[in-house]
């Protein structure tokens, strides 16, 4: 991934940056235009809670080159109060104890070193609490 | 809208072909069509084709297939919709027929996977490439994640996934174009290594060469071409949210209930009217939620339908019975068009062992990406 291509993400990838619909409440992540419920144009900001639910999980075996050495490792759709879903990798676990349900906190880690150059690529990852 | 009709239908076998390209495996399933019936020209050509770009750095496929066919001049395009893209040329083709604009068309899908290409990540290419790609899910991971919710939901058990493998591998074992042409038995899938929990290796459908192709016109031509032509009765393709984040249910497939009801209704028909269906089986948990979600199944059955016969040939309503994608192969853009073709030779009484005895109506469902697109045609005997 280019770096303009990888800044432009920052302000949802670092600073987990969504948006409330104002006509019909529902929260987009990342941030939109349109509203996918409504169409609606106007939002106001939100900062997601660095928390959230699993709603579906899986344990990725065959893993794409980049994260070959990684795997097997939990991937999870997470919930978070607001009612934004983020795709993320659950790490510092069993990765077959993350199923639908488990609390995870959201914490901000390195996601891979892309390209030639190495370029560090972050974002959040889950981590399973309680 | 005219009526439309297939008249001839020509396909490689699938599998690793590695003697052929992309171009040679198009030229072959088009020649075979276009054979089969005499005409020596096409007005129209669309080709549906996933990523020619990304699996052997060729795009602009319009020209190259019509070069290739020795039609230079002609009309020709590629469809894309990822998985989806042979459902979507087969669409393009009927609308083009149906609205007069082309009176003979060539609706082809090709897909060459095996000359190097990083498949994981090419095919990874049709989810979300900023929110979910990025941190780390593949395919087979988000289907894997669309199982594990229909557990969650509908109580389906991984014997219930490994049964749609096992019937789909004994109806493959009948398709002599089929990559896998064996059975599997339920011990075997449930024994095969993990590619993302719950779904195994057997789940999964392969990494396959393959070109499809089929000929169309207004049926009331269609006599020139073949005394036995089969009618597009309806054309439906719908969209939803490309990542399952911004899906109200990641275990339901909105998009293949939505391009069913649209192709139902332009067909005056009802989903318990069809008599086989090829649908979308990438993995096994996308036939039970497309066969529930098409409603070919009661709601709440789909999970077990392949393990009680239902789905099965000789069952209530055959479903893949070419072996599916599972184990016919899955050259992801000849997909689409393999299935029309497999329900054409069906409605004609052609399909051999395969056969559904007095089949008059069938159904075929493409998927693109986790179920972000999806195309289905209702076809009649006439």
């Amino acid at each position: 991934m280019p770096s303009p291509r990888y800044w432009r993400e920052k302000p949802n990838r670092f600073g987990l940056e969504a948006a409330r619909c104002s006509n019909c409440s529902r929260t987009v992540f990342p941030t939109r235009a349109v509203c996918p419920s409504c169409r609606g144009e106007n939002f106001e900001q939100v900062k997601l809670s660095r928390r959230g639910l699993v709603i579906t999980s899986t344990v990725v075996h065959v893993a794409p080159a980049d994260l070959a050495n990684e795997a097997p490792y939990a991937m999870a759709l997470v919930e978070t109060p607001e009612k934004a879903r983020l795709m993320v990798q659950v790490v510092d676990c069993d990765p077959s104890s993350v199923i639908p349900g488990t609390a995870v906190s959201l914490e901000f880690r390195l996601i891979r070193r892309e390209g030639h150059g190495g370029i560090l690529c972050y974002g959040h990852k889950g981590v399973p609490v309680g | 809208m005219r009526e439309v009709a297939i008249v001839a239908a020509g396909m490689t076998r699938f599998g690793e072909l590695w003697q052929a390209s992309l171009r040679d495996l198009f030229v072959q399933a088009a020649q075979e069509a276009l054979r089969s019936v005499g005409p020596s020209r096409v007005d129209g050509i669309f080709v549906g084709n996933m990523s020619g770009g990304q699996f052997v750095g060729q795009e602009h496929l319009g020209p190259l297939c019509a070069d290739h066919l020795g039609m230079a001049g002609v009309a020709a395009t590629r469809v894309e919709s990822a998985c989806a893209s042979g459902g979507a040329a087969l669409r393009m083709g009927f609308l083009a027929v149906a609205s007069g604009a082309h009176d003979l068309v060539l609706a082809a899908g090709v897909e060459k996977m095996t000359d190097g290409g990083d498949v994981t990540s090419v095919l990874a290419t049709a989810a979300d490439q900023e929110t979910e790609v990025y941190h780390g899910i593949t395919f087979p991971g988000l289907y894997a994640m669309i199982a594990r919710a229909h557990m969650e939901t509908a109580g389906t058990t991984e014997e219930d996934l490994a049964a749609v493998a096992v019937k789909n591998h004994r109806h493959g074992a009948l398709n002599p174009k089929a990559q896998f042409r064996r059975e599997v038995s339920i011990e075997e899938v449930l024994a095969s290594t993990f590619v993302a929990e719950p779904l195994r290796l057997l789940h999964c459908s392969p990494v396959s060469d393959g070109a499809a192709a089929v000929l169309l016109c207004p049926l009331a031509e269609a006599h020139k071409y073949t005394d036995k032509p089969v009618k597009i009765l309806g054309s439906g393709l719908a969209t939803d949210a490309i990542a399952l984040a911004d899906r109200k249910d990641p275990a339901f497939l909105e998009a293949v209930a939505l391009s069913g009801k649209r192709a139902f209704e332009m067909a005056g028909v009802g989903a318990n009217e069809i008599q086989v269906a090829e649908v979308h089986d990438c993995f096994a948990i996308a036939e039970i939620c497309c066969v529930e979600a098409l409603g070919l199944v009661t709601k709440g059955q789909a999970r077990t339908a392949a393990a009680s016969g239902e789905t099965a040939l000789g069952g209530r309503i055959p479903v893949n019975t070419s072996g599916g994608l599972k184990s016919k192969g899955h050259p992801v853009g000849a997909t689409g068009i393999a299935q029309a073709i497999e329900i054409f030779e069906q409605l004609r009484g052609e399909a051999g062992e395969r056969q559904v005895e007095g089949a008059r109506v069938g159904l075929t469902q493409n998927m693109g990406g986790s179920g972000a697109s999806s195309v289905v045609h209702v076809l009649e005997r006439v």
